[in-house]
């Protein structure tokens, strides 16, 4: 098992909606996926921000595309047009989503490097 | 086998243009479809149109104008573009205006209205429409009077309607991002209003499309550093098949690219559940799509399924909600972020001890923690070399906001050592509150009128 950043691991998105921040995070294969469901909840999401998600966190699962999309409601200040936050549209949340370490069991991050990710 | 190509050609209100001249002059695009109104844009335009009454469009639509107008001649290629925000008829006659001294005559350029309502409002609580926000659950009343407009998010439709009757160019103003790219397809195959799984598919491109340079490289989070050539980045490409399956690329010789990558990352951007995708046209269910590699810069994408489109249309309303003042100052090595510290203690203590009424008062140290808050770790100090501070304060009144930013020369002076200012960092602006609520469509669609004009 290794601590590794999700910036080593996923793709990330984000965006806003009145004060609704969304990040999809998309694994880079089917096993990642799995164990991303498992160790990515939104109780952990919502850890990781702290003050700056004051509501629930949601996740829905998209296997289609091996992602999680998360809502994180109250969690721009206000909404794009009512915030004093430098990043109000949210466009951030996405980056730094992925400081967050997680546990990789070895096999599923030796498959990571078979495949030449280069981050 | 018929086959409809249709080109993004803005994703918000000040985009650049390049990107369709590209798709008008080196690709086959017969549509290049616009989506000019983000959430916040007409609040915008309701200013410009409170200055003058001709105004309320997006004013870049001169630009699209003058560029792409001799391709519609030339080419035949037709314009989709909801720049006509809060007042399409005056979008139109700047159209017209601009066709008429470039010589270009006998386009027939086409609006759809019946959008807003802020006049309206009134008569569909009479009638009783709900107008609560969905959000809080507040009244109307709390925050009717500082309305700044108030707009139902059309679909297709309208646009079919324009495109039936021979329109070169289309106007509307509110529209969902996905109406403009829809539409087409509706046309060109005769799509039946309750075919749902194309309608779906259709949503699923305009979806893909709506923000421009966003599916082919553009804010991409995986590899971006190898994604070439983005100082000339192609906007996206659909070739689209009767069945609504499609190919995603962009116009040759241009920059970005089009991975599955890129476009996984934009199919599910600002969606919420992505089961139901709610729009006036169809609810489309995305996990049910899907996205495949078909060729250096081509991806395939298929599947999608849909279900009958909701008996509500939503309406976004903006109010004007307290003003915003800020001020900007930046801290040099050593110690930078212990001096932007202490400066941000130093105007708090003015601003109270001149007994200014402020409701939030937030700060941000650019450089360490301004755009990733909390989860950002604190620097070891030595090694920052520079931080600014960014102070905000959020008040009722334009004049409270102001004396903040007043109070930040004076520190060049009388602060920390090691100082710079950028010019212009202090600014005073209105924020908008949104509000949302749904309507009965039938009371939003029967007062939609289209029109058709010919360039004379």
């Amino acid at each position: 098992m290794a601590k590794v950043q999700l910036k080593d691991v996923v793709l990330a998105r984000s965006g806003d909606k009145g004060d609704t921040c969304d990040i999809s995070v998309f694994a880079p294969n089917e096993a990642v996926y799995e164990h991303l469901k498992r160790v990515l909840t939104p109780e952990v999401v919502k850890a990781h921000f702290g003050p700056w998600v004051q509501g629930e966190v949601e996740c829905f699962e998209v296997p289609n595309v091996l992602a999680l999309k998360f809502l994180c409601h109250g969690a721009l200040g206000g909404g794009a047009s009512s915030s004093l936050r430098l990043d109000n549209l949210g466009k951030c949340f996405g980056s730094n989503l992925m400081r967050l370490e997680i546990d990789l069991p070895d096999h599923l991050l030796n498959q990571l490097h078979a495949g030449g990710e280069d981050r | 086998m018929k086959q409809v190509r249709i080109g993004a050609a803005q994703g918000f209100y000040g985009d650049i243009i390049e990107p369709a001249l590209d798709l008008a002059e080196k690709s086959d695009v017969q549509y290049l479809c616009f989506d000019c109104l983000a959430e916040l844009t007409l609040a915008i335009l309701q200013k410009d149109r409170q200055r003058d009454p001709s105004l309320g469009y997006t004013k870049d639509i001169a630009i699209t104008a003058r560029t792409l107008l001799p391709y519609v001649r030339r080419k035949g290629i037709k314009l989709i573009t909801n720049a006509g925000g809060l007042n399409p008829e005056g979008a139109r006659r700047e159209m017209i205006r601009i066709a008429q001294e470039m010589g270009i005559k006998g386009l027939r350029i086409a609006i759809a209205t019946g959008d807003d309502i802020l006049d309206r409002l009134d008569e569909l609580q009479a009638a009783g429409v709900d107008l609560s926000d969905r959000e809080t659950g507040r009244p109307l009343a709390a925050i009717r009077d500082r309305l700044l407009f108030a707009n139902a998010y059309l679909g297709a439709q309208p646009i079919v309607e324009c495109l039936r009757q021979g329109a070169d160019v289309v106007i509307t103003g509110r529209t969902t991002d996905t109406a403009q790219f829809l539409a087409p397809l509706i046309y060109e195959f005769g799509w039946w209003a309750d075919d749902w799984d194309r309608l779906a598919q259709g949503l699923v491109l305009g979806h893909l499309m709506e923000c421009s340079g966003q599916v082919t490289g553009g804010n991409f989070s995986g590899d971006w550093w190898n994604v070439p050539d983005l100082d000339r980045i192609g906007y996206p490409l659909a070739e689209v098949n009767e069945d609504g399956s499609f190919v995603l690329t962009k116009a040759p010789g241009t920059g970005g690219r089009v991975s599955v990558d890129t476009v996984r990352e934009q199919f599910l951007y600002e969606i919420h559940d992505p089961a139901t995708y709610i729009t006036p046209d169809a609810v489309a269910d995305l996990t049910a799509v899907r996205i495949e590699q078909a060729g250096p810069d081509r991806v395939r994408v298929s599947g999608a399924k849909g279900r009958p489109a909701p008996p509500t249309l939503k309406v976004v309303m903006g109010y004007r909600n307290g003003f915003m003042g800020s001020g900007m100052i930046g801290f040099a090595w050593p110690k930078a972020l212990t001096k932007a510290r202490r400066a941000a203690g130093i105007i708090r203590r003015q601003l109270d001890r001149m007994g200014v009424r402020y409701e939030e008062f937030w700060v941000d140290y650019l450089g360490v923690n301004a755009l990733h808050g909390p989860a950002a770790p604190i620097p070891d100090e030595d090694k920052v070399n520079e931080v600014f501070l960014r102070v905000s304060i959020r008040t009722q009144d334009r004049e409270q906001a102001a004396r903040l930013g007043r109070l930040f020369p004076p520190l060049v002076l009388n602060g920390p050592p090691g100082v710079a200012m950028m010019p212009f960092a202090a600014h005073t602006r209105e924020l908008i509150g949104l509000w949302t609520a749904l309507i009965p469509r039938e009371l939003v669609e029967e007062r939609v009128r289209v029109s058709v004009e010919e360039v004379a």
